[in-house]
């Protein structure tokens, strides 16, 4: 199966000597991730506070400033894994290093020719 | 403390009587969902009483005496009059019949055993099965030890439970010529059950497992007296266990097998371990996995006496292993203590053989011992790429420290060539 791995930082809790730890920490995940069947890496966002968030409604369009939802922890990047199941996504989400700074939330990918029910 | 004591001794006691009283109830009707039911909350009130007010003489009668009465009351209130009249009529019978045997109710945990750790049971839920309906532990405990959300947990633990009752699960000790495949089933279960609690060392222990997982190993050692790969699994549990201690230094920092205190073993423990070996190995027929997993762990621990593990015998043993399982990680294993008889390079040498096996490639200590042996070998930008990957699959802080320290500097590394 194939899984999203959305990473959700507590913005606030990113200190400068955090993100510092952080890089060098990501160093040897993204290693890992590389070695791995099937996964590929994602994607660093900027904070939230750079977003723009768009959407119509009743036939008029509307540009926000601010991201989607305004919740303490904020989408900051993602990566992709094959697995065999959910407790292996699990584990990869565990290595993941912001898992101490936030959550990482664990979609399975919709897969067209198992889970079409057309 | 003394209170602590007692309460884990009362426990243990409630423990032994709840799987005895579910796999007696449950070998009638294969239903082990409502075996559980009955005894939940008596189970759950011995934990709070027995530790105050001491074990009861017959904690059996007691859990289903509690049973009926809660059975009783829960009747009432749903007015299922019917039901809960059956239910009374069949814990009578029950008591009744306990009470004519005069001695103990027949102990039928191990035909749950391999009834939960039946081939028609998904293999990843057998060892949750019997922690659950041998040891009393809740969804949510088990879920915590696995790191699977705890709905998921009981969802899999109902589905397998129906699965026995709907599936013609048999509760029965398997013949003779089939034991020896079956018992590996349940050895299995008992033992990941362990490696959960030890080998996921520091943030992610769960030392009560463990624990847990050695009880159930004695139990099946005391219900199949006869079988020396029971023995050859309790012999490994123990030897590992007696270790626990001195995997951490004062400082918390992580210490591999070689560099540890032999002062710190336990040597109760260890004597206990050699004692159940001897006695496997005197056993007639050939030496099973968990046999030889143990006369591994024995060559190690000759370190307390010799000064070094006994290398040439720990080669050995795992080509024997290797010629059983065929598993890649004997083949780490191996390359790890050839490497300290004949150096790094020959080490190297037979892990060229892993190379590319997809199971390997998330594997931590593969990357960790490849790291290791390329470090030593004074391959330096190899071992810098070996150990980040170990770093990045690793998540427990004292072995990722200690993977760290074993970083060789940028600089060319002579250490220890």
């Amino acid at each position: 199966m194939r899984f999203m791995m959305l990473i959700h930082h507590d913005e606030a809790a990113l200190t400068p000597a955090v993100q510092k730890g952080l890089v060098g920490e990501y160093g040897a995940f993204l290693a890992a991730l590389a070695k791995a069947d099937g996964a590929s890496a994602g994607e660093r966002l900027k904070p939230s506070s750079a977003a723009t968030t768009v959407r119509e409604q009743d036939g008029k369009l509307d540009v926000l400033d601010g991201p989607y939802a305004d919740t303490k922890e904020q989408l900051g990047g993602y990566f992709f894994i094959e697995a065999a199941s959910l407790d292996e996504a699990i584990a990869w989400a565990k290595r993941c290093p912001s898992v101490k700074y936030g959550s990482i939330e664990i979609r399975p990918v919709y897969n067209i020719q198992t889970d079409w029910k057309g | 403390m003394v209170e602590h004591e007692v309460g884990r001794a009362a426990e243990r006691v409630a423990r032994e009587s709840y799987g005895r009283l579910v796999a007696y109830l449950a070998a009638r009707n294969r239903d082990v969902a409502s075996a559980e039911d009955a005894l939940s909350e008596a189970f759950a009130a011995a934990l709070r009483t027995w530790p105050v007010d001491g074990v009861p003489d017959n904690p059996d009668a007691w859990l289903l005496t509690a049973a009926r009465r809660r059975q009783i009351d829960a009747a009432r209130r749903n007015q299922t009059r019917k039901a809960g009249e059956e239910h009374i009529q069949r814990i009578g019978d029950e008591i009744e019949a306990m009470a004519e045997e005069q001695d103990a109710i027949p102990d039928r945990r191990l035909a749950l055993m391999f009834a939960c750790a039946h081939p028609a049971i998904e293999r990843s839920v057998r060892t949750p099965l019997i922690l659950q309906t041998i040891l009393g532990l809740t969804a949510e405990d088990i879920s915590a030890a696995f790191l699977i959300p705890p709905g998921t947990m009981g969802q899999r633990l109902v589905r397998a439970k129906l699965r026995i009752r709907d599936a013609g699960i048999p509760f029965r000790v398997p013949d003779p010529e089939e034991l020896p495949e079956r018992l590996g089933a349940v050895l299995d279960a008992i033992y990941a059950a362990y490696t959960k609690g030890w080998h996921e060392v520091g943030d992610d222990a769960v030392p009560e497992v463990a624990d847990e997982a050695i009880w159930l190993g004695r139990l099946v050692v005391s219900l199949l007296p006869d079988e020396p790969e029971a023995k050859g699994m309790l012999a490994l549990m123990l030897y590992t266990a007696a270790r626990r201690e001195a995997r951490r230094d004062a400082a918390g920092t992580y210490l591999p097998l070689e560099q540890q205190d032999t002062g710190l073993w336990d040597e109760s423990r260890i004597a206990l371990a050699e004692n159940l070996l001897h006695q496997a190995n005197t056993a007639a027929g050939p030496s099973g996995r968990y046999q030889i997993e143990a006369a591994i762990q024995s060559a190690h621990v000759t370190r307390r006496l010799t000064g070094v593990s006994n290398w040439p015998a720990v080669v050995a043993l795992y080509d024997h292993l290797f010629g059983l399982t065929g598993s890649p990680v004997v083949v780490l294993n191996r390359a790890v203590a050839r490497a300290e008889m004949e150096g790094p390079r020959a080490g190297l040498a037979d892990l060229a053989s892993l190379d590319g096996d997809k199971r390997m490639l998330s594997y931590q200590p593969y990357w960790a011992a490849k790291g290791h042996l390329l470090s030593r070998a004074g391959d330096t930008d190899a071992a810098i790429e070996a150990l980040t990957v170990a770093i990045g699959l690793t998540t427990d802080a004292a072995v990722k420290g200690y993977l760290l320290s074993m970083l060789p500097s940028q600089a060319h590394d002579r250490r220890r060539q």
